[in-house]
């Protein structure tokens, strides 16, 4: 199990957070990697009539070095999660996981007592921020797992001011929590 | 005030160092919002060439989309590798971006609009441009990273295959104008662009230019389905910006030289020089992006047999016949 922000500044700069918050909600480039046909979502949500770069996050990069989410589309065998969890490790920090699709969130059919050679949920191995539901997921569903992950990192999209619509009317008080 | 400070720095560092700094400036000022345009402009025709929309939510028309990443690169950790040898890994981003800033010097934007114009100005870019392809190699063989060194090594014979028809076609106009100032040659277009008269030559540059630029349909050094990510996969953060921002200020220059020696340069009416200039280097540069998202990427002996065998003959049969040609006329 990899550990995420294991250390705590000692000094916060509230300001500078926030913006550094929006501005890497608004620029979230996910790496070029699928494990099985969720992937093939993941493609069409980056491709027209979806069109994830609308939300600045349609720019595939093919190295871990240069992209800040992994998006786990697909199942994780045993053998692939040693190369799953290096290609977290080699991502730079501020970075976020997407666990996509039923496999990824907890092995979806391929779990069952006895099996042997499936990871039973990408949080096994890693520290997921997102997960997206679906058999695999339609497209929406990926964009609506991403925009999630801006809400996380602008306090629920308060501090989002870059991106120019809002997703939700607020909240009523005392009704907040996770929306997924 | 400002003509009493403007005097004493002239009288310190004489007029010639005092351009030379001030334009430099400038220059890196503008190689700046020059990337952030370009590759706003790259996504976004990207995305209508593809039927989407392209970045759309940050700003309006998504425009403050690349400021935004540019950003967050600035803010993201810069890992270097263990085994790198690390003087080459650090020293080669900042490398790759020198030929660019000199290349700056001679840019004609206008009749006055040029830093120095110097007499060797054409040599001078292609001279210098030879310099990106060292960083490039530098880059890729410190990153310890097969994939990384294998996208040096293409780029590099890549560069060498195409630098060839590019002076090529460049000496041939540089026999029409009988200069290699920028400004001579723009003054010699005063009648008809040497497009009309050098078709060839401008065709073979386009297509030398878009290979030198490492872009699609030959961006095979960083060939993403066999690579990873070619030279710069072990770059992260503001390196791998760097990198990025070389890349689209050599496609400015590459298409201002395109202009500069083809299509007139600052020349045009109505208009002051410089709008004309950046006009037509835009239309160039819009090109070379429809290009990029047509076309699909070339084999590599492919790419290399179109060089040597088809382009390099071509360009030398376009200069004996231009020589010729200009002999007996003049």
């Amino acid at each position: 199990m990899v550990e995420a922000a294991l250390v705590q500044p000692r000094v916060k700069l509230v300001l500078l957070e926030d913006l550094l918050g929006a501005v890497r909600a608004n620029s979230l480039w996910p790496m070029t990697f699928g494990l099985a046909c969720c992937a093939i979502e993941m493609m069409a949500a980056g491709a027209s009539r979806f069109d994830l770069d609308r939300f600045g996050a349609g720019v595939f990069r093919p190295s871990p070095r240069q992209s800040d989410v992994m998006i786990v589309a697909g199942t994780i065998s045993r053998k692939m999660a040693a190369t799953v969890v290096t290609l977290y490790e080699q991502m730079p920090a501020p970075k976020w996981v997407i666990a996509m699709g039923n496999c990824a969130i907890g092995g979806g059919p391929f779990s069952y007592p006895g099996q042997y050679a499936i990871v039973n949920g990408a949080d096994k191995i890693l520290p997921v921020d997102v997960y997206v539901p679906g058999c695999p997921p339609r497209p929406e569903a990926l964009i609506q797992g991403v925009l999630e992950l801006q809400d996380r990192l602008t306090k629920q999209g308060r501090t989002n001011l870059l991106r120019r619509f809002g997703r939700f009317p607020e909240p009523a008080a005392g009704e907040g929590g996770s929306r997924v | 005030m400002m003509q009493a400070a403007w005097n004493s720095l002239n009288a310190f560092f004489g007029p010639v160092a005092l351009t030379l700094m001030v334009g430099l400036l400038l220059a890196l000022g503008w190689v700046q919002v020059n990337a952030l345009f370009l590759v706003w402009l790259e996504r976004k025709v990207a995305g209508h060439i593809q039927l989407r929309i392209g970045p759309k939510e940050v700003g309006p028309f998504g425009l403050l989309q690349t400021v935004v990443d540019g950003v967050k690169l600035l803010a993201k950790e810069l890992i270097t590798p263990s085994a790198v040898s690390w003087p080459l890994f650090v020293l080669s981003p900042v490398l790759v971006f020198a030929p660019v800033l000199v290349a700056f010097v001679v840019i004609p934007f206008g009749e006055e609009f040029q830093i120095r114009d110097l007499n060797v100005g054409v040599m001078l870019v292609f001279a210098f441009g030879g310099l990106g392809v060292l960083a490039i190699l530098m880059g890729g063989w410190a990153s310890n990273n097969k994939y990384a060194l294998l996208g040096a090594i293409r780029s590099v014979a890549q560069n060498v295959a195409y630098e060839i028809p590019l002076l090529l076609s460049a000496m041939a106009v540089v026999l029409m104008a009988g200069s290699l100032s920028f400004q001579k040659i723009v003054e010699a277009q005063a009648g008809v662009w040497f497009v009309f008269y050098q078709p060839v030559a401008a065709l073979l540059y386009l297509v030398g230019a878009t290979a030198e630029t490492n872009r699609a349909p030959f961006d095979i050094p960083e060939a993403e389905s066999e690579l990873v990510a070619g030279f710069h996969t072990e770059y992260s953060g503001m390196r791998f910006a760097l990198f990025f921002l070389a890349e689209y200020s050599n496609m400015f220059i590459v298409a201002s030289v395109a202009t500069a020696l083809f299509f007139g340069g600052w020349r045009g009416p109505f208009l002051p020089g410089p709008w004309w200039f950046l006009l037509k280097v835009y239309l160039l540069i819009f090109g070379v992006i429809w290009v990029r998202w047509t076309f699909p990427r070339l084999r590599f002996d492919q790419l290399m047999n179109f060089s040597w065998k088809y382009l390099i003959p071509i360009g030398v049969a376009n200069l004996v016949v231009t020589a010729v040609v200009l002999k007996f006329t003049r």
